[in-house]
């Protein structure tokens, strides 16, 4: 059996980012990290290839900025690792992307389970996991806070989903696309004997050609990127001569402010 | 030619968020001299319809059909691609919540149409329909388009107002079956345990959230627990007995910080910031949040933050309205018992 994954780098979590004069994206030379919500779905690949007895592969789709994410997986212990590039392709449109994701997965012919971090901090969405799993013709289980029983002999999967309104416990069959949240998991630091391995790493680069897939045309576009207005905030402190006269200020504030 | 808005629907009534995406589906359909369509699945889809054209809608498309009395992505997202494709909408709308986000993208990608997702504001410039969302957690903006003939969008919640009921006149109301598109189900919905009166963070007017302060607690925990296991009882102790108080008394949702989900204090569907909910309260109670750059990610939108904390240099009081330096477990209930006051 085969679990596959997806992820990035992205900024470090604590990093500024910003829009530069020329209008680009920039963190300055703040080291990359995985995407903070993949450290989640790396780990259950990891837990779930070894559980199944297989082998687990991590993606990433786009430039050798993403080596470093792939690098850091291969030492968290992910068994393989892939890297899909194409010259002039704007993969930053999930259209474009699933087309060459969906590409890769049926290339390598075995998945039985694609496992998605809740969604890329960068591009600010997750709709590039449901519309692989549409490419695919393959379900798609997306907000599993725990994953019940993976029956990989015969197909199946039973998850807990947690929605907005609870939780919801839904099964699928194999293969499936699912993305995890947060909490599912403990993920692992890489250790030693890991980095090493995947410092040594070669990570191979697809391209469309090698998978034999024609990209479609972008349906999207970015116009422009740009830095969110400045608060305007003046801070009052409030003072008192006790708690009370402190709360009493304070909710004088708020109805005045019409938020109460 | 129409803009579709895809009403979110449990058990027989709209999700109150919806009537935003309507909102702002109007907004679009304005600009481009079309009317909105309602596109509404379920039971009572047929009162929900009247509701729609009452805020706006000129159109209801509606499923009764029982493989959708319950939302499940596939038939939904057949359905949805299915009526996009016989229609031609100019846009899909719908309000981002999770089962909208999976709907909407594997509509479009059915239809190859563009998904402009959780836009926080829209408009059309020569036809085109712009879109403004945040990137790498907030910390930028874009904006977007799309050049295909349908513009899919989610909109994030509390971005957009919700127009009220005017008494429009009931819209025409087209009824379709699902049975013939319905594809083979490849999912089983075997269980839905619903949380109950917990107020949702991402549609909360007001949200009190706590921090690693909460194990300031100065109730004794049980004598058999030291350490850690002493300080997550104090933690968990202070959001039951301190935090939820205040928060019933303000109708708000309890949020909390990465700090006060990684230690423990609190589950992980109250974190707020850049691994957990984006929120744009009215109000925003921080107590003993520091207010590192991850939380500021995800609740720098609050109208109003008031700030509650020991050390008069945490940084969040740079974000706030309001601040009060002092310890949380003074200044919370009094401010809980100044409420309970004033507000009954």
């Amino acid at each position: 059996m085969h679990v596959a994954t997806f992820t990035r780098s992205t900024p470090d979590t604590a990093a500024r980012v910003w829009v530069d004069e020329a209008g680009a994206v920039t963190w300055g030379d703040v080291a990359t990290v995985v995407n903070p919500w993949d450290e989640y779905s790396l780990e259950e690949t990891i837990v779930q290839a070894k559980n199944g007895g297989g082998e687990s592969t991590v993606i990433a789709v786009g430039s050798a900025l993403h080596n470093d994410a792939l690098k850091h997986s291969l030492a968290m212990g992910l068994s393989n690792a892939l890297r899909l590039d194409e010259a002039g392709a704007d993969t930053t449109d999930s259209l474009v992307w699933s087309a060459f994701a969906a590409g890769a997965i049926r290339k390598l012919g075995d998945v039985d389970l694609i496992i998605f971090g809740k969604e890329s901090v960068d591009v600010g969405t997750d709709q590039h996991t449901a519309q692989l799993a549409r490419r695919l013709g393959w379900p798609l289980l997306s907000c599993v806070s725990r994953i019940i029983a993976a029956d990989y002999a015969a197909g199946a999967i039973q998850v807990e989903k947690t929605l907005e309104q609870g939780k919801q416990v839904v099964a699928a069959r194999l293969p499936a696309v699912i993305s995890v949240l947060k909490g599912i998991n403990e993920p692992r630091y890489p250790n030693f004997l890991g980095i090493r391995k995947a410092a040594k790493a070669r990570i191979p680069v697809w391209s469309a050609a090698d998978l034999g897939v024609d990209l479609p045309a972008p349906a999207t576009s970015a116009l422009r990127y740009f830095n969110p207005p400045a608060r305007e905030i003046s801070t009052e402190m409030l003072a008192g001569a006790d708690s009370e006269a402190k709360a009493s200020a304070l909710v004088d504030r708020l109805f005045e402010e019409k938020v109460l | 030619m129409s803009v579709f808005v895809w009403i979110e629907t449990l058990d027989g009534a709209a999700l109150a968020s919806s009537w935003e995406a309507l909102g702002a589906a109007r907004t679009v359909a304005e600009a481009l001299g079309i009317g909105v369509t309602a596109i509404i699945f379920g039971e009572k889809s047929g009162d929900i319809a009247t509701e729609a054209g009452s805020r706006g809608a000129a159109k209801a498309i509606i499923c009764e059909a029982d493989e959708l009395r319950r939302y499940r992505l596939e038939p939904c997202a057949a359905l949805v691609s299915w009526l996009v494709a016989a229609h031609a909408p100019a846009a899909v709308v719908a309000v981002a919540t999770n089962r909208s986000r999976e709907l909407l993208a594997s509509a479009a990608a059915d239809t190859s149409s563009g998904l402009i997702s959780e836009v926080i504001d829209l408009r059309v410039e020569d036809g085109a329909i712009i879109g403004t969302r945040p990137v790498y957690a907030g910390k930028v903006l874009m904006e977007m388009t799309s050049a295909s003939a349908t513009t899919f969008v989610t909109v994030r919640g509390r971005a957009f107002p919700a127009p009220p009921p005017d008494g429009s006149a009931p819209p025409d109301i087209e009824s379709v079956a699902a049975a013939a598109i319905a594809p083979e189900l490849q999912t089983e919905i075997e269980d839905l345990v619903a949380e109950i009166g917990q107020v949702n963070l991402a549609d909360a007017a007001i949200i009190v959230s706590g921090g690693r302060g909460m194990a300031s607690n100065p109730a004794d925990p049980p004598a058999e627990l030291r350490g850690e296991a002493a300080a997550i009882w104090k933690a968990k102790d202070g959001f039951a007995n301190t935090l939820r108080p205040l928060a019933e008394v303000l109708g708000a949702a309890v949020g909390a910080s990465r700090a006060a989900v990684d230690a423990g204090y609190i589950p992980y569907e109250h974190q707020v910031g850049q691994t957990g909910k984006v929120v744009t309260p009215d109000l925003y109670i921080a107590c003993g949040i520091s207010g590192a750059i991850q939380h500021q990610a995800g609740m720098r939108g609050s109208k109003i933050i008031v700030a509650i904390n020991k050390d008069a240099q945490a940084p969040i009081f740079k974000l706030a309205r309001y601040g009060i330096v002092g310890d949380l477990y003074e200044i919370a209930p009094a401010l809980t018992a100044e409420l309970r006051k004033r507000l009954t």
